[in-house]
């Protein structure tokens, strides 16, 4: 599927330049994206980096399996096919607690410890897993319960109240994970079975 | 409760910062060079990710500046309008799937030509933070581990992302009545 979306933003993105009679528009902004993801990949690194180094303190010092044990049961449910005691969980239990209190910067990378570890699972190593599939519903559900990014540019804008939107967010972040969960269970049984 | 979730979510990471590798050193691990042995690991993720990233952004870039995603929205704006969804926020909606910084741009247009606290910038901001960029998060996730075959991860992204979308028009109206 991602092979057409990426055909179709291209090739739409060409006719319609080449419609407006504007086709350098196309290579301005291809190199401009270039150039942008050239810059989210350092934001990245150093993220990655200094976030990496404190995972493998906690990992070192156990933490990571404590937390694994104690929302083991929810996590269970979550991801049925990965094994308990596996750092998998601690690393997906950790993802989902940043993501939670919206800290993205050090979501992101616990959330590619995560899956470099359902990686090690995982027998095709081209194809998603179940549990990929389910962590990455997870992730891009925007599951948070303190928008910290848009609390922070409502603050500057001058909201009266920015915290306002914690309310409205959990329960728009309440129906979307939740929908997000059950398609993910739905397509998870269509084409792996009850057991996957 | 909300300032209570507010502060916790600030000082949250802090005390992570503090309190791992206190702990840590407690549990005799030599934690400088933990922290160096996992940091390292941060820069071949990188890489692998780089490629992922650049064809996905490319692809972004070129939908939106060429005007196609514009005219992928005047299609909608005729079905919005029966359903009275307010346009201003459609190419945001839109936006936040394929692009977090484009969606955040158009974000902070509303807050600047609405104000963050009218109907439009609690919807704008409620959207934002309910979603997630779903293209940025699967390129970024299975790059990072050379997954090709993503399965239906896109679909029940994309679906979620709806979810949410429609889910903020609902709680926003009901909370300021539209």
């Amino acid at each position: 599927m991602i092979h057409y979306i990426w055909l179709f933003m291209l090739v739409s993105g060409f006719v319609a330049a080449a419609a407006q009679g504007n086709i350098e528009i196309v290579t301005e902004a291809a190199l401009t994206g270039a150039k942008d993801a050239i810059a989210v990949c350092f934001g990245l690194l150093s993220i990655l980096v200094f976030w990496l180094g404190m995972m493998r303190i906690a990992q070192d010092a156990g933490l990571i399996e404590k937390l694994a044990r104690l929302l083991g049961p929810f996590a269970r449910f979550l991801f049925p096919g990965v094994p308990h005691d596996h750092p998998a969980m601690g690393y997906i239990l950790s993802n989902m607690s940043a993501n939670l209190f919206g800290l993205g910067n050090a979501a992101t990378p616990m959330g590619l410890k995560a899956m470099e570890e359902l990686q090690k699972l995982n027998e095709d190593k081209k194809t998603a897993t179940p549990a990929m599939c389910t962590l990455l519903a997870i992730n891009t559900s925007g599951l948070t319960l303190v928008p910290t990014t848009v609390i922070g540019l409502r603050m500057q804008y001058g909201s009266a109240e920015p915290a306002a939107v914690i309310g409205t967010t959990i329960l728009a972040t309440l129906c979307s994970t939740a929908v997000a969960i059950l398609l993910d269970r739905w397509y998870r049984r269509r084409t792996w079975g009850k057991e996957a | 409760m909300v300032d209570w979730i507010t502060a916790l979510s600030k000082w949250l990471l802090p005390i992570i910062l503090a309190f791992v590798p206190v702990y840590a050193l407690a549990k005799k691990v030599p934690i400088y060079e933990s922290f160096t042995e996992g940091a390292k690991e941060g820069i071949p993720t990188v890489i692998q990710i780089i490629p992922h990233l650049v064809g996905m952004m490319v692809a972004v870039a070129v939908f939106r500046e060429s005007g196609a995603l514009q005219f992928y929205l005047s299609l909608l704006y005729p079905l919005t309008s029966l359903i009275n969804f307010p346009q201003e926020v459609l190419p945001l909606g839109l936006l936040r799937p394929i692009s977090g910084a484009g969606a955040l741009a158009f974000m902070e247009s509303i807050f600047q030509q609405q104000g963050p606290d009218s109907f439009l910038g609690m919807l704008a901001s409620t959207m934002q933070g309910s979603t997630d960029t779903t293209l940025y998060v699967l390129t970024v996730y299975f790059g990072a581990v050379g997954i090709r075959r993503s399965m239906y991860a896109v679909k029940v992204g994309f679906m979620a992302d709806f979810a949410g979308l429609v889910a903020s028009w609902i709680i926003v109206t009901m909370m300021m009545g539209g």
